[in-house]
């Protein structure tokens, strides 16, 4: 692995070698790297690219790293990994996406993430996306997630994308079984001609089931965002969803919150902001010491932490 | 030292312009001064102009005999000044930890955080993870605006009305912070109350009402004034009776 995918590596996945336990690490479209553990299988998929990854009951505390690194411009892929996890397991699965892009062609990861989350089973579920490199190509990411919660499952998804990409498009589509949960939390930071569009489902079927999805994004230059939230309570359920977006520059943010209730016992929420930082939040850094950029960097650090 | 030289601050509504405070002259170089009167007199509006929130419209500031009146607000607090606000602000996402921190100009570890904590009537065991956001009580952020003020421990600390908002319970605790602040603390502290406990403790008190300073001594000579004055106008007594 050279220097540019080790960068790519430790960006989105904290990773400064191979990481502990199981691991399926794709460099440039390759299997770059793949280990097993006795709980935890990866097999490589015989009828389309990708991976499934297979979580036996009752794992606990055990992790998987599937990190994405291109280095080579122009390379576009669509990958399908399929996570099953066993009932009452409990384990934290970290995904991400690294492309640099030196080049003059579109590089492009597509991926397809599909959770089948057992009874009773936790997941947390953390995914970086980070681009760089001074070429002209695009730097594309579209991932798609497929959230299936079975009763009493929850699970719990980090999504950060700070830097880097210039366009993505994150469909994610969940459907919650009997006191099953999910909180989802999504960062973003998009600048220069960005755009980056967030579209989230999520069907409360089940009984006492509950979702929490949370945004914070910033942005910046003449960057774009569209976010997208739709909640459906089809049952006895507590839906909530929340996007605070701070707006910079010449950028443009747009909120669209949707909550449907189709049950009397669903409680459904949705609350939504978007502003420039507060005056009085930089007068206030300003009194500290800080100028106005540093506090500018401050407050933005601290809202995307 | 301190000196204010015909501090003016004019605005205008519509074409008619209103005087805000006008030729204002004081010196402040004792430990703790006091600024007092009614609301509306101009007192916070003075804070903020020492401060440099708000640009006077006449006049010069000078602190330590250096001319600031042109400086930034940046440059103002690198030179010195500190400003705790009235109505301190909330950030999302930025921990008490961060923002004394950011006070102190370094990462500060949490014992050094738990003593300023402390001194404000405030566990750091219960706070210094928490974001300084709508969840923490008016009187919380209260006393963390003043931890930061005091971390920083400049030669001159501006104390905006900090005992309102705050119950009367955390109020017993506040005047033991100044008074703390007053037996330790280098610098001068410049503070706005209206709080006799507080008004008390000060070294002089200035009586800034309709925009100019009406008043100013030593707390036994202006207090039993304050407390003597005829109260409200006629068209009020003349109700009550």
């Amino acid at each position: 692995m050279d220097t540019i995918e080790k960068t790519l590596l430790e960006a989105v996945a904290d990773l400064h070698s191979v990481p502990e336990g199981a691991y399926n690490i794709r460099a440039n479209g390759e299997l770059s790297g793949r280990s097993t553990t006795a709980n935890i299988d990866i097999v490589t998929k015989t009828d389309k690219p990708g991976i499934d990854i297979r979580i036996k009951p009752g794992t606990k505390g055990e992790s998987v790293h599937i990190p994405v690194i291109i280095s080579q411009s122009g390379l576009t892929e669509l990958v399908y990994n399929d996570f099953f996890i066993g009932d009452d397991a409990d384990v934290t699965i970290v995904a991400g996406c690294g492309i640099h892009n030196s080049g003059d062609d579109e590089s492009r990861h597509d991926g397809v993430h599909s959770f089948f989350v057992g009874k009773n089973a936790k997941v947390r579920y953390v995914e970086k996306h980070y681009g760089d490199g001074d070429g002209n190509g695009k730097r594309v990411m579209n991932p798609h997630t497929v959230i299936v919660l079975e009763e009493g499952a929850s699970m719990e998804l980090e999504t950060t994308q700070i830097k880097g990409v210039d366009s993505t498009k994150r469909v994610t589509n969940a459907t919650l079984a009997d006191s099953a949960s999910l909180v989802i939390r999504e960062k973003l930071m998009t600048h220069g001609d960005q755009f980056a569009e967030t579209d989230f489902t999520v069907d409360l079927n089940g009984e006492d089931c509950s979702a929490n999805v949370i945004s914070r994004s910033v942005a910046k230059d003449r960057s774009k965002q569209r976010f997208l939230s739709r909640i459906n309570g089809n049952n006895r359920c507590a839906g909530h969803t929340e996007c605070d977006a701070i707006l910079m520059d010449d950028a443009s943010v747009c909120a669209i919150p949707e909550i449907t209730a189709n049950h009397l016992e669903a409680s459904l929420i949705h609350e939504a902001a978007i502003g420039k930082i507060a005056g009085e939040q930089l007068t206030k850094l300003m009194t500290l010491g800080l100028t106005e950029q540093e506090a500018e960097e401050q407050i933005i650090n601290g809202f995307l932490k | 030292m301190l000196e204010l030289k015909h501090i003016g601050y004019t605005v205008t509504d519509g074409d008619k312009p209103i005087d805000i405070l006008n030729d204002i002259n004081l010196t402040v170089d004792e430990r703790f001064v006091a600024i007092t009167g009614p609301n509306g007199g101009g007192k916070s509006t003075l804070a903020k102009i020492v401060a440099g929130i708000l640009p006077p419209t006449s006049g010069q500031i000078l602190l330590d005999g250096e001319d600031i009146t042109h400086l930034s607000i940046t440059e103002r607090a690198k030179k010195g000044v500190s400003f705790a606000f009235q109505q301190p602000v909330r950030f999302k996402g930025i921990t008490v930890h961060d923002l004394l921190s950011l006070a102190a100009g370094k990462p500060m570890s949490v014992s050094e955080a738990c003593s300023y904590l402390s001194e404000v009537g405030l566990c750091a065991k219960d706070y210094i993870h928490r974001e300084v956001n709508a969840s923490l009580s008016g009187g919380e952020l209260k006393r963390i605006e003043i931890a930061t003020v005091m971390i920083r421990g400049t030669k001159l600390s501006i104390f905006d009305e900090p005992e309102a908002g705050i119950d009367l319970w955390s109020f017993q605790n506040l005047i033991q912070v100044f008074e703390n602040m007053h037996e330790k603390k280098g610098g001068s502290i410049l503070i706005i109350s209206h709080q006799e406990r507080i008004l008390k403790i000060a070294d002089k008190i200035v009586v800034v009402a309709n925009g100019t300073v009406s008043d100013i001594g030593t707390p036994d000579v202006i207090l039993p004034k304050m407390l003597n004055q005829s109260g409200p106008c006629s068209a009020l007594t003349d109700k009550l009776k």
